[in-house]
């Protein structure tokens, strides 16, 4: 940015007037938001007695998840661009020919490090299968690091965990569908 | 000189040179974009992504447009050809190539192993529509395996038939062909044949989009995520110019890179996919004394080769002789370091040129005469896979010619050896398989072997002390191809384990400071080998490499150049 950038708008201090100076207003201002806090319902949650929720779920970030398609397979296509947007490095994909004859690619390996994610949901925005996802699911706790780096079974686990309660929060290309059936007949 | 004008850029090209406007306006930082035409093949003009506005400039300054857009690819350069790149003719023209190419497209960049260095997303984002009219519908592509190496994405062809071109004009083998016509167009294999020709994995080089792929690479990595470093393949004489194409130190990919006076376009498939040696289990990888199978800890460098040193200095005081045998694997800085070395502290040391190895005939491309298939009759090969399985043979000679009257070979290293014994003897392999089954019986005579090597075999077992080796693309240095070309690698991955270039070797042994830098080495060795000269006092190395003019090329070895 520069300082004389058009977008930047220079703003002046405005100036205190004597009554200003000599701070009382700001005192009792002050005072009387105490006081009303004092009165009305106490706002400290007493976690983790009193577990959180978030409002809305779809758009918490927390865990993440590998969804399934139809079949139950993982959805993920292995196409590395999750891991290629992450600015955490924290996404470990080793992708092979897919086992299923609907599908070319598919991940052998694919683990996130939860202690290395900073939880931005840039995977889930680069996604172009809609198969990460985050989930409204956030107090982690594991006693290693090893631990809390969640491979495949764990992370589409967490699918299996959160997709009654969390649909989808995208819908679009399916690159896992089968070729439509015009290219089949051809191929006959 | 004959001047062209490119979009209003006048330029001049040398008189005598056969360009065609794509190349011309190359020279005028002009790209036009195209898929079938490539330098090494015929021109087709059939993809029509090069279509450009063309006219002529009389003496008097006027220019005469064609009416129509012309291929690029076909249109020879000629003085005062105008061509126009960035009228809105041609780009509408190229955008209109783009949406042809793409209507039947499956669209499956996240799973092609070419995207990031595709021409058909390239383009598309540089010359294509914004938005598609058609609709896209992702799905996967048909796929057909077509070779040992090599393997079809059917749909995602753009039918530039670059492929079948070099089947049919380069490897000589013509496995490959259109089938069908109009939209449905397909590349296969002919019936009952396999893409399998040595020159196979090309195919995949040159198809400018994901169509078809390397097998042995496929889903292996991302092309982003590699980093490149200028190298050679040193698996033959022919001495291949290739890219080395690493992430996270590990070697992923060779891919071939221009260089006329050793490969031009194009590089073998032993070569490509021979390097898995570099990553097998049984590499040495840690230095090792006889009957020594603890693991010797990281400063262990430094002990062995101190006691290597006081080894070599006592065989000499005691006057018995020494005995080095360098392989032809070796880099040519490799080579003079320790030759270097050895004579500095054992003057009487004998050099030996290690065995050269050597597979059957030279094979030559096109395997059938281009007139066999159709087009002209060329005499000279396009292509030579050389027969000397080694990168160095000339430049290792070259170097030991130097320090004594005759590069001795192994017979004379069995045969001194056998009468003399010897006090001190220094083996440096380097081979990418287990070796020296004929020397392995004559080293009982020597007091100490050293043998520095990338796999136990007989000699190791001999050995008095092993010593890891790093092979080419883990370290830098300078090898002499059988053209008699001197081609500088530089380094793409630190080495495995502890293994260590014998240059970095000899660099230490010979109590030099600083980093051992083949560069410098180099500069050192053209000063003193006279056969090196053209080598010296050039800071940046030619990417062609540097002819030396002293290589006698063997009678009969034709080089593999066009
Ligand atoms: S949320 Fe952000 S940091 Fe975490 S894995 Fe996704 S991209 Fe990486
Ligand atoms: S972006 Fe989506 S499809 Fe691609 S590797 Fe990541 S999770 Fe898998
Ligand atoms: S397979 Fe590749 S090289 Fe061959 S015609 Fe299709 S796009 Fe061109
Ligand atoms: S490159 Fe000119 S028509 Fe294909």
């Amino acid at each position: 940015m520069k300082p004389d950038d058009p977008d930047v708008i220079w703003l002046e201090e405005p100036k205190l007037n004597l009554f200003e100076r000599l701070y009382l207003p700001a005192i009792i201002d002050g005072l009387g938001v105490t006081g009303r806090h004092a009165v009305t319902k106490k706002m400290t949650r007493q976690y983790p007695d009193e577990p959180y929720q978030p409002a809305d779920p779809l758009k918490y970030r927390g865990v993440h998840r590998l969804n399934r398609d139809e079949q139950g397979r993982v959805k993920c296509v292995a196409c590395f661009l999750c891991a290629t947007a992450c600015p955490a490095h924290c996404i470990d994909i080793v992708a092979a020919e897919a086992p299923w004859p609907d599908r070319e690619k598919y991940p052998e390996h694919f683990a996130i490090d939860e202690l290395r994610c900073i939880y931005c949901g840039m995977c889930e925005e680069a996604c172009p299968v809609d198969a990460i996802e985050l989930t409204s699911f956030y107090d982690l706790t594991g006693l290693t690091r090893e631990e809390m780096v969640f491979d495949k079974e764990k992370l589409l686990s967490v699918f299996d965990m959160t997709k009654d309660r969390e649909p989808l929060r995208t819908a679009g290309f399916r690159l896992s569908q089968v070729p439509p059936e015009e290219k089949e007949e051809e191929e006959k | 000189m004959a001047t062209i004008v490119v979009n209003g850029q006048e330029i001049q090209i040398p008189d005598g040179a056969r360009m065609n406007l794509i190349e011309a306006a190359r020279l005028a930082g002009v790209e036009i974009p195209h898929y079938c035409y490539h330098p090494g093949l015929s021109v087709v003009a059939s993809c029509r992504m090069c279509l450009v506005e063309v006219g002529q400039r009389d003496a008097d300054g006027n220019v005469r447009m064609l009416p129509k857009l012309v291929p690029a690819c076909a249109t020879p350069a000629q003085d005062g050809t105008v061509v126009v790149t960035n009228s809105e003719k041609v780009r509408s023209a190229e955008a209109l190539v783009e949406e042809l190419l793409l209507l039947d497209h499956p669209v499956d960049c996240p799973i092609c192993d070419q995207a990031g260095e595709c021409y058909l997303q390239d383009y598309y984002y540089k010359y294509g529509r914004r938005e598609r009219r058609a609709p896209a519908e992702p799905f996967t592509s048909r796929r057909k395996d077509v070779g040992q190496f090599v393997t079809l994405f059917i749909d995602r062809c753009v039918m530039c038939s670059r492929c079948v071109r070099f089947t049919r004009e380069v490897s000589g083998t013509g496995e490959l062909a259109v089938v069908k016509r109009g939209n449905r167009a397909i590349i296969d294999v002919f019936p009952g044949q396999e893409l399998n020709n040595p020159l196979s994995g090309n195919t995949v080089d040159i198809c400018p989009v994901g169509a078809l792929c390397s097998k042995p690479f496929l889903y292996k990595q991302r092309v982003w995520f590699l980093r490149t470093h200028r190298s050679i393949c040193t698996l033959c004489a022919t001495g291949c110019a290739v890219l080395v194409d690493q992430n996270m130190n590990r070697v992923y990919r060779l891919r071939p890179r221009f260089n006329p006076n050793a490969n031009d376009w194009w590089m073998c498939d032993y070569g490509r996919f021979g390097f898995d040696f570099v990553y097998d289990p049984r590499r040495l990888l840690r230095p090792g004394t006889r009957g020594d199978d603890s693991e010797p800890s990281a400063t262990d460098w430094e002990v062995v080769l101190e006691s290597l040193a006081t080894r070599v200095r006592r065989a000499a005081q005691e006057g018995k002789p020494v005995g080095v045998l360098l392989s032809p694997f070796l880099s040519c800085e490799d080579a003079y370091l320790a030759c270097t070395w050895f004579r500095e502290v054992a003057p009487a040391a004998r050099f030996y040129l290690g065995p050269v190895p050597v597979e059957g005939e030279d094979e030559r491309f096109p395997k059938r005469p281009l007139g066999a298939i159709g087009g002209g009759t060329e005499s000279r090969p396009r292509f030579v896979i050389s027969g000397e399985k080694c990168p160095n043979a000339r430049g290792v000679r070259l170097v030991i010619e130097h320090f004594q009257e005759r590069a001795q070979e192994v017979a004379d290293f069995v045969a001194d050896l056998d009468r003399d014994g010897a006090g001190f003897v220094y083996i440096a392999g380097g081979y990418p398989q287990p070796w020296g089954d004929e020397l392995a019986g004559v080293l009982e005579k020597a007091d100490y072997v050293v043998v520095h090597d990338l796999f136990p075999g007989p000699l190791t077992e001999k050995a008095d002390l092993v010593l890891p080796m790093a092979v080419w693309f883990e370290r830098a240095g300078s090898y002499v191809n059988r053209n008699g070309v001197l081609q500088c690698t530089e380094r793409a991955v630190v080495p495995r384990g502890e293994a260590r270039s014998v240059g970095r070797v000899m660099w230490s042994l010979l109590g030099r400071s600083g980093l051992y830098r083949a560069e410098d080495v180099l500069q050192e060795l053209a000063l003193a080998v006279p056969a090196f000269a053209p080598a010296g006092a050039i800071s940046d190395y030619p990417e062609h490499g540097i002819p030396l003019q002293s290589v006698h090329v063997a009678a009969g070895e034709e080089p593999a150049e066009v």
